[in-house]
Protein backbone atom coordinates (compact mmCIF):
# COMPACT_ATOMS: atom_id res chain seq x y z
CA UNK A 1 0.00 0.00 0.00
CA UNK A 2 0.99 3.23 -0.26
CA UNK A 3 2.09 5.53 -3.17
CA UNK A 4 0.29 6.98 -6.28
CA UNK A 5 -2.66 4.71 -7.52
CA UNK A 6 -3.28 3.82 -10.48
CA UNK A 7 -6.32 5.68 -11.46
CA UNK A 8 -6.85 8.00 -9.07
CA UNK A 9 -6.73 10.98 -10.30
CA UNK A 10 -7.77 12.69 -13.65
CA UNK A 11 -6.94 15.35 -16.39
CA UNK A 12 -10.68 16.65 -16.92
CA UNK A 13 -9.71 20.30 -18.49
CA UNK A 14 -6.95 21.08 -20.83
CA UNK A 15 -6.25 24.27 -23.00
CA UNK A 16 -3.89 25.90 -24.60
CA UNK A 17 -3.83 30.00 -24.32
CA UNK A 18 -3.15 32.15 -27.25
CA UNK A 19 0.39 30.48 -29.35
CA UNK A 20 3.02 31.89 -31.30
CA UNK A 21 3.27 35.57 -31.38
CA UNK A 22 1.41 36.75 -28.25
CA UNK A 23 -0.03 40.83 -28.05
CA UNK A 24 2.38 43.50 -26.99
CA UNK A 25 2.86 43.56 -23.09
CA UNK A 26 1.22 40.28 -21.98
CA UNK A 27 2.37 38.62 -19.44
CA UNK A 28 3.38 34.66 -18.86
CA UNK A 29 1.04 35.12 -15.70
CA UNK A 30 -1.89 36.42 -18.21
CA UNK A 31 -1.03 33.39 -20.63
CA UNK A 32 -2.05 31.23 -17.60
CA UNK A 33 -4.85 32.78 -16.57
CA UNK A 34 -6.39 32.96 -19.76
CA UNK A 35 -5.28 29.03 -19.91
CA UNK A 36 -6.80 28.21 -16.92
CA UNK A 37 -10.42 30.00 -17.53
CA UNK A 38 -10.40 28.07 -21.20
CA UNK A 39 -9.08 25.18 -19.08
CA UNK A 40 -11.99 25.37 -16.44
CA UNK A 41 -14.53 26.16 -19.57
CA UNK A 42 -13.48 22.66 -21.33
CA UNK A 43 -14.65 20.87 -17.91
CA UNK A 44 -17.06 22.66 -16.73
CA UNK A 45 -15.72 23.49 -13.60
CA UNK A 46 -15.18 27.21 -12.33
CA UNK A 47 -12.37 29.44 -10.59
CA UNK A 48 -14.13 28.89 -7.15
CA UNK A 49 -13.73 25.10 -7.09
CA UNK A 50 -9.93 25.38 -7.46
CA UNK A 51 -8.03 24.59 -4.07
CA UNK A 52 -4.68 23.78 -6.02
CA UNK A 53 -2.61 25.60 -8.20
CA UNK A 54 0.34 24.19 -9.46
CA UNK A 55 2.63 26.15 -12.23
CA UNK A 56 5.69 27.02 -13.63
CA UNK A 57 7.51 29.73 -16.28
CA UNK A 58 11.24 30.26 -16.40
CA UNK A 59 10.08 34.06 -16.31
CA UNK A 60 8.74 34.82 -12.46
CA UNK A 61 10.65 33.63 -9.68
CA UNK A 62 7.43 33.67 -7.27
CA UNK A 63 5.05 32.50 -10.22
CA UNK A 64 3.01 30.75 -7.54
CA UNK A 65 2.57 34.07 -5.67
CA UNK A 66 1.76 36.29 -8.71
CA UNK A 67 -0.55 34.11 -9.99
CA UNK A 68 -2.35 33.27 -6.72
CA UNK A 69 -2.84 36.69 -6.67
CA UNK A 70 -3.52 37.39 -10.31
CA UNK A 71 -6.48 34.78 -9.87
CA UNK A 72 -7.67 36.19 -6.55
CA UNK A 73 -7.40 32.61 -4.44
CA UNK A 74 -6.01 31.34 -1.84
CA UNK A 75 -5.32 27.52 -2.97
CA UNK A 76 -5.18 24.62 -0.23
CA UNK A 77 -2.55 23.05 -1.87
CA UNK A 78 0.65 24.87 -4.45
CA UNK A 79 3.30 23.54 -6.10
CA UNK A 80 6.10 25.59 -8.32
CA UNK A 81 8.41 22.59 -8.49
CA UNK A 82 10.50 23.81 -11.60
CA UNK A 83 12.86 21.21 -13.26
CA UNK A 84 12.78 22.59 -16.78
CA UNK A 85 10.58 21.48 -19.57
CA UNK A 86 9.78 18.25 -17.96
CA UNK A 87 7.94 19.95 -14.90
CA UNK A 88 4.42 19.87 -15.77
CA UNK A 89 4.81 15.97 -15.81
CA UNK A 90 6.27 16.05 -12.45
CA UNK A 91 3.20 18.52 -11.85
CA UNK A 92 0.83 15.52 -12.35
CA UNK A 93 2.41 13.35 -10.06
CA UNK A 94 2.55 15.90 -7.41
CA UNK A 95 -1.07 17.10 -8.16
CA UNK A 96 -2.13 13.30 -7.94
CA UNK A 97 -0.89 13.20 -4.82
CA UNK A 98 -2.21 16.21 -3.49
CA UNK A 99 -5.73 14.26 -4.70
CA UNK A 100 -4.77 11.60 -3.28
CA UNK A 101 -4.57 12.82 0.12
CA UNK A 102 -7.14 14.98 0.25
CA UNK A 103 -4.93 17.92 0.19
CA UNK A 104 -7.24 19.69 -2.44
CA UNK A 105 -10.35 18.90 -4.77
CA UNK A 106 -9.23 20.28 -7.85
CA UNK A 107 -5.98 21.10 -9.16
CA UNK A 108 -5.17 23.49 -12.21
CA UNK A 109 -1.66 22.83 -13.89
CA UNK A 110 -0.55 26.05 -15.69
CA UNK A 111 2.19 27.26 -17.31
CA UNK A 112 3.11 30.61 -19.76
CA UNK A 113 5.79 32.11 -21.73
CA UNK A 114 6.38 35.32 -23.79
CA UNK A 115 10.01 34.48 -25.08
CA UNK A 116 9.32 35.08 -28.68
CA UNK A 117 8.39 38.68 -27.99
CA UNK A 118 10.53 39.75 -24.98
CA UNK A 119 13.75 37.52 -26.68
CA UNK A 120 15.01 34.53 -25.28
CA UNK A 121 17.91 35.73 -23.82
CA UNK A 122 15.26 37.70 -21.63
CA UNK A 123 13.24 35.00 -20.92
CA UNK A 124 15.24 32.60 -18.92
CA UNK A 125 18.38 33.61 -16.96
CA UNK A 126 21.69 31.15 -18.24
CA UNK A 127 23.68 30.30 -14.93
CA UNK A 128 27.39 30.95 -15.22
CA UNK A 129 29.42 27.67 -14.79
CA UNK A 130 32.84 27.86 -14.77
CA UNK A 131 33.45 24.46 -16.02
CA UNK A 132 31.36 24.79 -18.78
CA UNK A 133 30.63 28.56 -19.62
CA UNK A 134 34.15 29.23 -20.67
CA UNK A 135 33.93 27.04 -23.75
CA UNK A 136 30.90 28.85 -24.98
CA UNK A 137 28.42 26.15 -25.49
CA UNK A 138 25.10 27.21 -27.26
CA UNK A 139 22.68 26.04 -24.76
CA UNK A 140 20.78 24.43 -25.08
CA UNK A 141 21.59 23.38 -28.73
CA UNK A 142 25.05 22.61 -28.21
CA UNK A 143 24.64 20.04 -25.32
CA UNK A 144 21.88 17.96 -27.10
CA UNK A 145 24.63 18.16 -30.38
CA UNK A 146 26.92 16.36 -28.09
CA UNK A 147 24.74 14.08 -27.21
CA UNK A 148 23.49 13.13 -30.87
CA UNK A 149 27.81 12.94 -31.74
CA UNK A 150 27.75 9.95 -29.43
CA UNK A 151 24.75 8.35 -30.82
CA UNK A 152 25.89 8.52 -34.54
CA UNK A 153 29.10 7.41 -33.31
CA UNK A 154 27.96 4.47 -31.45
CA UNK A 155 25.34 3.50 -33.68
CA UNK A 156 25.49 4.72 -36.67
CA UNK A 157 22.37 7.01 -36.59
CA UNK A 158 23.10 9.69 -39.53
CA UNK A 159 21.46 12.84 -40.28
CA UNK A 160 19.20 12.16 -42.67
CA UNK A 161 17.34 9.97 -39.68
CA UNK A 162 17.25 12.87 -37.51
CA UNK A 163 15.76 15.28 -40.08
CA UNK A 164 13.19 12.39 -40.65
CA UNK A 165 12.08 13.28 -36.71
CA UNK A 166 11.59 16.96 -37.64
CA UNK A 167 9.81 15.97 -41.54
CA UNK A 168 7.17 13.59 -39.47
CA UNK A 169 6.78 16.19 -36.91
CA UNK A 170 6.12 18.87 -39.96
CA UNK A 171 3.19 16.23 -41.15
CA UNK A 172 1.67 16.17 -38.28
CA UNK A 173 2.08 20.04 -38.10
CA UNK A 174 -0.04 20.66 -40.99
CA UNK A 175 -2.67 17.91 -39.29
CA UNK A 176 -2.67 21.03 -36.81
CA UNK A 177 -4.69 24.04 -37.66
CA UNK A 178 -2.93 25.85 -34.61
CA UNK A 179 0.51 24.55 -35.19
CA UNK A 180 2.94 27.77 -36.14
CA UNK A 181 4.66 26.04 -39.33
CA UNK A 182 2.53 26.05 -41.93
CA UNK A 183 4.29 24.37 -44.77
CA UNK A 184 5.67 20.80 -46.03
CA UNK A 185 9.21 20.26 -44.59
CA UNK A 186 11.74 17.77 -46.85
CA UNK A 187 14.99 15.56 -45.58
CA UNK A 188 17.21 17.42 -48.28
CA UNK A 189 15.27 20.60 -46.71
CA UNK A 190 16.62 20.14 -43.37
CA UNK A 191 19.84 18.73 -43.71
CA UNK A 192 20.75 22.41 -46.14
CA UNK A 193 19.33 24.72 -43.67
CA UNK A 194 21.09 26.81 -41.50
CA UNK A 195 23.72 24.52 -39.07
CA UNK A 196 23.63 25.67 -35.42
CA UNK A 197 25.36 23.25 -33.39
CA UNK A 198 26.76 20.01 -35.40
CA UNK A 199 24.98 17.46 -36.20
CA UNK A 200 21.44 20.10 -36.10
CA UNK A 201 20.44 22.82 -38.46
CA UNK A 202 17.73 25.08 -37.44
CA UNK A 203 15.38 22.67 -38.26
CA UNK A 204 16.43 19.61 -36.18
CA UNK A 205 15.81 22.31 -33.29
CA UNK A 206 12.11 23.40 -31.52
CA UNK A 207 10.58 26.19 -32.28
CA UNK A 208 11.07 29.84 -30.38
CA UNK A 209 7.42 30.76 -29.60
CA UNK A 210 5.36 32.16 -27.28
CA UNK A 211 2.24 30.18 -25.53
CA UNK A 212 1.03 28.83 -22.12
CA UNK A 213 -1.61 26.53 -20.83
CA UNK A 214 -3.55 24.70 -18.49
CA UNK A 215 -4.78 21.38 -17.40
CA UNK A 216 -7.35 20.69 -14.67
CA UNK A 217 -7.35 17.77 -12.58
CA UNK A 218 -9.55 16.24 -9.91
CA UNK A 219 -9.95 12.70 -8.33
CA UNK A 220 -11.63 10.16 -10.36
CA UNK A 221 -14.87 10.22 -8.58
CA UNK A 222 -15.45 14.08 -9.65
CA UNK A 223 -14.10 13.38 -13.05
CA UNK A 224 -17.08 11.04 -13.80
CA UNK A 225 -19.33 14.14 -13.01
CA UNK A 226 -17.57 16.50 -15.65
CA UNK A 227 -18.34 17.20 -18.84
CA UNK A 228 -16.07 15.34 -20.81
CA UNK A 229 -14.55 12.06 -20.65
CA UNK A 230 -11.89 11.73 -18.23
CA UNK A 231 -8.33 11.20 -19.04
CA UNK A 232 -7.34 8.80 -16.02
CA UNK A 233 -3.41 8.91 -14.59
CA UNK A 234 -2.35 5.47 -14.86
CA UNK A 235 1.21 6.26 -14.46
CA UNK A 236 3.98 8.62 -12.98
CA UNK A 237 7.31 7.97 -12.90
CA UNK A 238 10.20 10.16 -12.83
CA UNK A 239 13.93 10.61 -12.74
CA UNK A 240 17.10 12.88 -12.75
CA UNK A 241 20.54 11.81 -14.10
CA UNK A 242 22.64 15.27 -14.40
CA UNK A 243 22.37 18.73 -14.28
CA UNK A 244 24.98 19.74 -16.47
CA UNK A 245 25.51 18.00 -20.06
CA UNK A 246 29.26 17.49 -18.86
CA UNK A 247 28.06 15.30 -16.16
CA UNK A 248 25.74 12.83 -17.65
CA UNK A 249 26.74 9.56 -17.52
CA UNK A 250 26.20 8.46 -20.75
CA UNK A 251 25.27 10.35 -23.16
CA UNK A 252 23.15 7.67 -25.54
CA UNK A 253 21.34 6.76 -22.28
CA UNK A 254 18.51 9.27 -20.44
CA UNK A 255 16.37 9.11 -17.50
CA UNK A 256 13.34 8.34 -19.70
CA UNK A 257 14.60 4.51 -18.98
CA UNK A 258 13.85 4.32 -15.62
CA UNK A 259 10.91 7.18 -15.50
CA UNK A 260 9.70 5.25 -18.08
CA UNK A 261 9.68 1.98 -16.13
CA UNK A 262 8.06 3.11 -13.10
CA UNK A 263 5.25 4.41 -15.25
CA UNK A 264 4.92 1.32 -16.70
CA UNK A 265 5.02 -0.37 -13.27
CA UNK A 266 2.19 2.02 -12.01
CA UNK A 267 0.08 1.71 -14.96
CA UNK A 268 0.82 -2.51 -15.02
CA UNK A 269 0.69 -1.37 -18.91
CA UNK A 270 4.09 -2.04 -21.23
CA UNK A 271 5.09 -0.11 -24.88
CA UNK A 272 2.76 -2.54 -26.42
CA UNK A 273 -0.24 -0.81 -24.91
CA UNK A 274 0.68 2.61 -26.06
CA UNK A 275 -1.53 3.62 -28.73
CA UNK A 276 0.07 7.30 -29.07
CA UNK A 277 3.31 9.09 -27.73
CA UNK A 278 3.35 12.42 -26.82
CA UNK A 279 7.23 12.69 -26.46
CA UNK A 280 8.99 16.09 -25.54
CA UNK A 281 11.19 17.14 -29.09
CA UNK A 282 13.02 19.73 -28.33
CA UNK A 283 15.87 18.18 -30.61
CA UNK A 284 15.51 15.72 -33.42
CA UNK A 285 17.65 13.04 -31.27
CA UNK A 286 15.29 13.55 -28.15
CA UNK A 287 12.69 11.75 -30.09
CA UNK A 288 15.13 9.16 -30.92
CA UNK A 289 16.66 8.36 -27.56
CA UNK A 290 12.95 8.45 -25.87
CA UNK A 291 11.52 5.97 -28.75
CA UNK A 292 14.41 3.90 -27.39
CA UNK A 293 14.73 4.63 -23.74
CA UNK A 294 10.68 3.61 -23.49
CA UNK A 295 10.70 0.74 -24.92
CA UNK A 296 9.20 1.26 -28.21
CA UNK A 297 12.64 -0.17 -30.14
CA UNK A 298 16.12 -1.44 -29.20
CA UNK A 299 18.83 0.79 -28.07
CA UNK A 300 20.73 1.95 -30.87
CA UNK A 301 17.82 1.43 -33.20
CA UNK A 302 15.86 4.34 -33.37
CA UNK A 303 17.29 5.91 -36.14
CA UNK A 304 16.67 3.17 -38.18
CA UNK A 305 12.83 3.24 -36.34
CA UNK A 306 11.95 6.57 -37.63
CA UNK A 307 12.79 6.66 -41.16
CA UNK A 308 10.30 5.95 -43.76
CA UNK A 309 7.06 7.96 -42.40
CA UNK A 310 7.15 5.43 -39.33
CA UNK A 311 6.17 8.27 -36.84
CA UNK A 312 4.59 10.03 -39.44
CA UNK A 313 1.17 10.03 -40.01
CA UNK A 314 -0.12 7.09 -41.38
CA UNK A 315 2.71 5.14 -40.14
CA UNK A 316 3.50 2.71 -37.80
CA UNK A 317 3.43 4.18 -34.68
CA UNK A 318 1.78 8.09 -34.20
CA UNK A 319 4.20 10.70 -32.13
CA UNK A 320 3.89 13.71 -31.58
CA UNK A 321 0.38 14.35 -33.06
CA UNK A 322 0.08 18.06 -32.88
CA UNK A 323 3.31 18.97 -34.58
CA UNK A 324 5.53 18.65 -31.49
CA UNK A 325 7.86 21.08 -30.26
CA UNK A 326 9.51 21.06 -33.47
CA UNK A 327 6.79 22.71 -35.79
CA UNK A 328 3.93 23.32 -33.44
CA UNK A 329 5.15 25.47 -30.67
CA UNK A 330 7.85 25.68 -28.51
CA UNK A 331 8.13 28.28 -25.42
CA UNK A 332 10.80 26.87 -23.49
CA UNK A 333 9.40 24.85 -21.39
CA UNK A 334 6.77 22.84 -23.83
CA UNK A 335 5.93 19.68 -21.24
CA UNK A 336 2.38 21.06 -20.91
CA UNK A 337 1.48 20.61 -24.15
CA UNK A 338 2.15 17.09 -24.05
CA UNK A 339 -0.51 16.23 -21.72
CA UNK A 340 -2.85 18.84 -23.26
CA UNK A 341 -2.29 16.67 -26.50
CA UNK A 342 -2.29 13.72 -24.96
CA UNK A 343 -5.98 14.32 -23.26
CA UNK A 344 -7.60 15.43 -26.50
CA UNK A 345 -6.20 12.26 -28.09
CA UNK A 346 -7.63 10.07 -25.72
CA UNK A 347 -11.19 12.06 -25.88
CA UNK A 348 -11.15 12.00 -30.31
CA UNK A 349 -11.28 15.49 -30.25
CA UNK A 350 -8.04 16.25 -33.05
CA UNK A 351 -10.00 16.11 -36.11
CA UNK A 352 -7.18 15.52 -38.93
CA UNK A 353 -4.83 14.10 -36.93
CA UNK A 354 -6.80 12.13 -34.49
CA UNK A 355 -5.76 8.38 -33.99
CA UNK A 356 -8.28 6.14 -34.28
CA UNK A 357 -9.35 3.99 -30.95
CA UNK A 358 -6.44 5.64 -28.68
CA UNK A 359 -7.19 4.55 -25.23
CA UNK A 360 -3.66 4.81 -23.89
CA UNK A 361 -1.00 7.60 -24.43
CA UNK A 362 2.10 8.48 -22.77
CA UNK A 363 3.27 11.69 -22.56
CA UNK A 364 7.21 12.21 -21.80
CA UNK A 365 8.65 15.62 -20.48
CA UNK A 366 12.48 16.27 -20.76
CA UNK A 367 14.38 19.27 -18.97
CA UNK A 368 17.32 21.08 -18.65
CA UNK A 369 20.03 19.32 -21.34
CA UNK A 370 18.21 15.56 -21.10
CA UNK A 371 18.56 15.84 -17.05
CA UNK A 372 14.90 15.77 -16.22
CA UNK A 373 12.39 13.09 -17.02
CA UNK A 374 9.11 12.29 -16.20
CA UNK A 375 6.64 9.71 -17.67
CA UNK A 376 2.91 10.45 -17.18
CA UNK A 377 0.83 7.57 -19.35
CA UNK A 378 -2.73 8.31 -19.16
CA UNK A 379 -5.87 6.24 -20.55
CA UNK A 380 -9.75 6.12 -21.16
CA UNK A 381 -12.39 4.58 -18.78
CA UNK A 382 -11.91 1.78 -20.03
CA UNK A 383 -8.43 0.82 -19.63
CA UNK A 384 -8.95 1.82 -15.75
CA UNK B 1 33.29 22.75 12.62
CA UNK B 2 35.79 24.24 10.39
CA UNK B 3 35.04 26.73 8.32
CA UNK B 4 35.92 26.26 4.54
CA UNK B 5 38.76 28.43 4.02
CA UNK B 6 39.00 28.02 0.20
CA UNK B 7 36.52 27.17 -2.23
CA UNK B 8 37.00 23.81 -4.28
CA UNK B 9 36.47 25.98 -7.52
CA UNK B 10 39.10 28.87 -5.87
CA UNK B 11 41.48 25.81 -5.37
CA UNK B 12 41.27 24.56 -9.08
CA UNK B 13 41.44 27.49 -10.40
CA UNK B 14 44.92 27.77 -8.13
CA UNK B 15 46.35 24.95 -9.69
CA UNK B 16 44.93 25.99 -13.03
CA UNK B 17 47.11 29.37 -12.53
CA UNK B 18 50.46 27.15 -11.82
CA UNK B 19 49.69 25.55 -14.95
CA UNK B 20 48.40 22.01 -13.42
CA UNK B 21 45.24 20.11 -14.54
CA UNK B 22 43.83 18.80 -11.12
CA UNK B 23 40.75 16.83 -9.68
CA UNK B 24 39.99 15.71 -6.77
CA UNK B 25 39.90 12.18 -5.58
CA UNK B 26 37.31 10.77 -3.00
CA UNK B 27 38.76 8.74 -0.72
CA UNK B 28 36.03 6.50 0.04
CA UNK B 29 34.38 5.74 -3.25
CA UNK B 30 38.24 5.29 -4.60
CA UNK B 31 37.23 7.17 -7.94
CA UNK B 32 37.67 10.48 -9.37
CA UNK B 33 35.71 13.53 -8.45
CA UNK B 34 34.72 16.28 -11.09
CA UNK B 35 33.82 19.42 -11.25
CA UNK B 36 35.82 19.77 -7.53
CA UNK B 37 33.10 20.10 -4.40
CA UNK B 38 32.99 19.67 -0.79
CA UNK B 39 30.97 16.23 -0.74
CA UNK B 40 32.01 13.27 -2.56
CA UNK B 41 28.50 12.36 -5.10
CA UNK B 42 29.42 8.85 -4.91
CA UNK B 43 29.81 8.41 -0.83
CA UNK B 44 28.54 11.59 0.81
CA UNK B 45 32.11 11.70 2.73
CA UNK B 46 33.22 14.80 2.64
CA UNK B 47 36.92 12.76 2.52
CA UNK B 48 37.56 14.21 -1.01
CA UNK B 49 41.87 14.52 -1.71
CA UNK B 50 43.32 17.17 -4.61
CA UNK B 51 45.70 14.79 -7.69
CA UNK B 52 46.84 16.14 -10.56
CA UNK B 53 45.61 14.66 -13.83
CA UNK B 54 48.90 13.19 -16.42
CA UNK B 55 46.62 15.39 -18.62
CA UNK B 56 45.87 12.71 -21.44
CA UNK B 57 42.38 12.25 -21.91
CA UNK B 58 39.99 10.41 -24.87
CA UNK B 59 37.30 12.22 -26.78
CA UNK B 60 34.00 11.37 -25.74
CA UNK B 61 31.88 13.23 -27.53
CA UNK B 62 31.94 16.72 -30.03
CA UNK B 63 30.06 19.46 -31.60
CA UNK B 64 31.37 22.38 -33.99
CA UNK B 65 28.66 25.14 -32.92
CA UNK B 66 28.28 27.44 -35.16
CA UNK B 67 27.23 31.16 -34.01
CA UNK B 68 25.64 33.97 -35.88
CA UNK B 69 28.95 36.08 -36.12
CA UNK B 70 32.11 34.70 -35.83
CA UNK B 71 33.77 31.24 -37.33
CA UNK B 72 32.37 28.05 -35.95
CA UNK B 73 34.30 26.50 -32.80
CA UNK B 74 34.83 23.08 -31.58
CA UNK B 75 33.12 22.19 -28.04
CA UNK B 76 33.68 18.44 -26.83
CA UNK B 77 33.41 16.55 -23.81
CA UNK B 78 36.93 14.72 -23.09
CA UNK B 79 37.32 11.99 -20.81
CA UNK B 80 40.58 12.27 -18.43
CA UNK B 81 42.51 9.17 -18.33
CA UNK B 82 42.27 9.48 -14.78
CA UNK B 83 38.87 8.80 -14.68
CA UNK B 84 36.69 12.13 -15.00
CA UNK B 85 34.80 14.17 -18.05
CA UNK B 86 35.11 17.89 -18.61
CA UNK B 87 34.10 19.78 -21.22
CA UNK B 88 36.60 21.58 -22.85
CA UNK B 89 37.56 22.12 -26.59
CA UNK B 90 39.96 20.47 -28.63
CA UNK B 91 42.64 23.01 -30.16
CA UNK B 92 45.12 23.11 -33.41
CA UNK B 93 43.29 21.47 -35.65
CA UNK B 94 39.87 22.09 -37.67
CA UNK B 95 36.74 22.08 -35.10
CA UNK B 96 35.00 19.62 -37.78
CA UNK B 97 38.39 17.31 -37.40
CA UNK B 98 37.99 16.77 -33.79
CA UNK B 99 36.24 12.95 -33.43
CA UNK B 100 35.41 10.65 -31.31
CA UNK B 101 38.32 8.41 -29.82
CA UNK B 102 40.49 11.06 -30.54
CA UNK B 103 43.61 10.75 -27.64
CA UNK B 104 44.43 14.66 -26.75
CA UNK B 105 46.35 15.89 -24.11
CA UNK B 106 45.92 19.50 -21.42
CA UNK B 107 47.01 22.44 -22.26
CA UNK B 108 46.38 25.81 -20.33
CA UNK B 109 44.89 28.38 -22.11
CA UNK B 110 45.26 32.03 -20.59
CA UNK B 111 42.30 34.27 -22.07
CA UNK B 112 43.48 37.77 -20.47
CA UNK B 113 41.75 40.02 -18.69
CA UNK B 114 39.54 39.32 -15.75
CA UNK B 115 38.90 35.92 -17.21
CA UNK B 116 40.91 32.88 -15.48
CA UNK B 117 42.97 30.36 -17.26
CA UNK B 118 41.37 27.47 -18.66
CA UNK B 119 42.16 23.84 -20.07
CA UNK B 120 41.89 23.06 -23.27
CA UNK B 121 43.11 20.41 -25.65
CA UNK B 122 45.21 19.40 -28.06
CA UNK B 123 45.92 16.31 -30.46
CA UNK B 124 48.45 14.07 -28.81
CA UNK B 125 49.93 13.07 -31.92
CA UNK B 126 50.02 16.25 -33.67
CA UNK B 127 48.69 16.61 -37.56
CA UNK B 128 51.78 17.52 -40.04
CA UNK B 129 51.17 21.10 -40.34
CA UNK B 130 50.24 23.06 -42.82
CA UNK B 131 47.97 20.41 -45.08
CA UNK B 132 47.59 16.52 -44.74
CA UNK B 133 50.59 15.41 -45.65
CA UNK B 134 51.56 11.60 -46.50
CA UNK B 135 50.90 9.22 -44.25
CA UNK B 136 52.61 8.36 -41.03
CA UNK B 137 53.19 12.12 -40.56
CA UNK B 138 52.38 11.98 -37.49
Amino acid sequence: MGGLQRGSAAIVGVAESDLGAVAAEISPIDLMAQGIHRALADCGLALKDVDGLVCATAQSRTSGLNLAEYLGISPAFIDTTILGGSSFMFHVAHAQMALQLGLCQVAVIAYGSTQRTIGRRHASVHEYNPYETPFHPFLPSTAYALAASRHMHQFGTTREQLAAVAVAARQWALLNPVAWEKKPLSVPEVLAARMISYPFTVRDICLVTDGGGAVVMTTAERARSLKKPPAYVLGCGQAITHANISSMPDLTVTGALASGKAAYDMAKLGPGDIDVLELYDAFTINTILFLEDLGFCAKGEGGRFVEGGHIAPGGGLPVNTNGGGLSYCHPGMYGLFLLIEATRQLRGECGARQVAGCETAIAHGNGGVLSSQSTVILGVEATV
Amino acid sequence: MERIAQSPLAVYQAYLDRGELAYQWSLEASRAVFYPRLICPYTGSERLEWRLSAGLGTVYATTVTHPRDGAPYNVALIDIDEGFRLMSRVEDIAPDAVAIGMRVKFRLHRPGGDEPPYPVFVPVATPTLPSPGPAGGA
